[in-house]
């Protein structure tokens, strides 16, 4: 918009819409990691002191680490499956035309519109039938399937800004397929994969809904702190919390300046 | 398939072509491959299951229609339908409403850089323990918690908050926020620049640009937001559970309800597929609202 142009909606309009959606998204945030330093059990305003004895209590609860090491377990191969599968359906989709393709796509953007609870009632049940209901593996096998998508996504943003021509050129002069992946398209794409790896990540880490479906006795952090909130109030909920913020921010953040940083934050055509 | 043109002699082209279709299946086969088999499979036999039957508390393989007619004819579950899809309505256009102002800055008002910088950080908590922030929101909202404090400190009476549609309301918001915003502000960003020059040039008034120019021009995105919105605080099922407290029993509880107190597997299969069928006519209708031609 021209900067000697008056704007559609008032100053103070969008300035209150701001401050009001991240004060929504943030105060829980802050409100997590302060309350995890305070000293009482019950959170309150009059906070009469600062303590760190909830964390010693987190990082020595055996059941609690137990979790920790399965949700790394899950986020870390969901991660490694789903970026590499998200990255091959990108790259097929940006350099073949092939029959069906538009039915692959659309079966790819599916899973993140149906409900976790009824991805993970029909995944339980047919992880029962198969023999693997919960295990860590049953879990990984669904999270994919729901971080996938991410991955593709992001790979193939990256990809339409790559000359398809570029490759088809040097496949002309005699470049196996390979070698012209290997030598222009991996190199070009490698932010991406790696925003699509820490995406996926984190989209493992935080999923509740199916890993208490199908992850049996094998709690990982979130489900833990569903059965958590199930019971009485717990001060150490915002220990992992904090802890997983801490996690979770950084990576998306990365992954988020990779992907955005490609584009200089301009949207449409005429902004370049 | 766009194989680039070899000029080879037939037996070498011939493998060539072999090599290069194993190739591109190399590519693309894996991820339709796993998702028909750990997506299309469990939701086709959770289509089959709705039509089995519970014997002794086992679930058996039949074909009867009696879990379809057990679970329309329950008064209860048509309130429950109701319910779910009202609020999830409710909220979707109350957060489409919250976000646009924010939306608008960023689209905007913002520089480049600097949208840059806000969207990282609305999207970022999308991805974030979910269920910490709304433990979160239940001590702000509790009793003697950190809303009600301030409340009493103003000399009110500073109530519980908690099982209140506005408390329902905060987690679809907690959730959706990140994903309204970024399609509102792709939607506004991309509206033609011109056009709105051209209406303040022939003299249209700021309300009249926004009402006319800009918020038709950005409908399909502002559309896919409030879709999207929807599909979230439909399928959500914490919030109502735990900041609802109980007060809105929804679909998603009613599920888990039948399934982990009384094995109804098929029950919860049918009020799954009904989520499943009414979250797709709503899709189809915001779809087709969001390109029908201005009349």
């Amino acid at each position: 918009m021209p900067p000697h142009q008056k704007h559609s909606l008032p100053k103070a309009f969008w300035i209150a819409g701001l401050a009001v959606v991240f004060l929504l998204l943030y105060a829980p945030i802050v409100s997590a990691v302060l309350f995890s330093f305070s000293a009482d059990r019950f959170p309150s305003l009059e906070i009469s002191g600062f303590s760190t004895q909830w964390y010693a209590q987190v990082l020595t609860d055996r059941a609690i680490l137990e979790a920790l090491w399965n949700s790394l377990t899950v986020a870390g191969l969901t991660a490694l499956i789903a970026s590499a599968l998200g990255f091959a359906a990108a790259y097929a989709d940006y350099r073949f035309r092939f029959f069906g393709q538009k039915a692959v796509l659309a079966l790819a953007l599916l899973p993140p519109t149906v409900p976790l609870v009824i991805l993970g009632l029909a995944m339980l049940a047919f992880f029962s039938r198969i023999g693997i209901a919960g295990t860590l593996m049953a879990v990984v096998a669904a999270h994919v399937v729901i971080a996938a998508p991410f991955a593709m996504a992001v790979c193939r943003l990256r990809l339409a800004q790559l000359d398809t021509e570029l490759e088809i050129a040097a496949q002309n002069l005699g470049a196996e397929p390979h070698s012209a992946l290997i030598r222009i398209v991996l190199p070009h794409t490698l932010p991406a994969i790696l925003a699509a790896v820490l995406i996926t990540f984190a989209v493992s880490f935080d999923e509740y809904v199916i890993a208490w479906f199908t992850g049996g006795l094998n709690q990982t952090i979130p489900v833990a702190v569903l059965t958590t909130l199930q019971g009485q109030v717990d001060p150490t909920i915002h220990v992992i919390g904090t802890l997983s913020f801490s996690m979770t921010l950084t990576l998306v953040l990365i992954a988020l300046a990779v992907v955005l940083n490609q584009s200089g934050g301009r949207m449409s055509k005429e902004e370049t | 398939m766009t194989s680039p043109a070899l000029p080879a002699r037939a037996p070498a082209r011939r493998f060539q072509n072999l090599y290069l279709r194993t190739w591109q299946a190399l590519w693309v086969l894996p991820l339709p491959a796993w998702l028909l088999f750990f997506f299309a499979v469990p939701l086709g036999l959770l289509v089959a299951i709705s039509f089995w039957s519970v014997v002794n508390y086992r679930l058996t393989p039949d074909a009867t229609l009696s879990a379809w007619r057990y679970v329309l004819g329950l008064d209860f579950l048509w309130a429950s339908f109701w319910r779910s899809y009202g609020l999830s309505l409710a909220s979707a256009v109350a957060i489409s409403l919250l976000a646009f102002p924010a939306s608008y800055a960023m689209a905007f008002v913002a520089a480049p850089r600097q949208r840059l910088v806000l969207l990282g950080l609305a999207i970022a908590p999308f991805f974030t323990s979910y269920l910490v922030r709304i433990y979160s929101w239940q001590v702000f909202l509790a009793e003697g918690g950190v809303i009600s404090s301030i409340i009493q400190a103003f000399g009110g009476k500073g109530e519980s908050l908690l099982n209140t549609y506005f408390a329902l309301f905060l987690g679809h918001a907690t959730l959706a926020l990140p994903v309204v915003l970024i399609l509102q502000t792709i939607a506004l960003a991309n509206v033609d620049r011109t056009g709105i020059s051209a209406a303040a040039n022939l003299g249209a008034r700021p309300g009249a640009i926004l009402f006319r120019v800009i918020l038709p021009a950005a409908r399909p995105g502002l559309a896919l937001g409030l879709l999207f919105a929807f599909l979230l605080s439909y399928a959500e099922f914490v919030s109502a559970a735990y900041l609802g407290g109980g007060a809105f029993q929804t679909l998603p509880i009613l599920v888990t309800d039948l399934v982990r107190a009384g094995q109804q597997w098929p029950r919860a299969a049918v009020v799954s597929l009904l989520m499943i069928a009414s979250l797709l006519a709503t899709a189809l209708a915001t779809v087709l609202w969001a390109y029908r031609e201005k009349g």
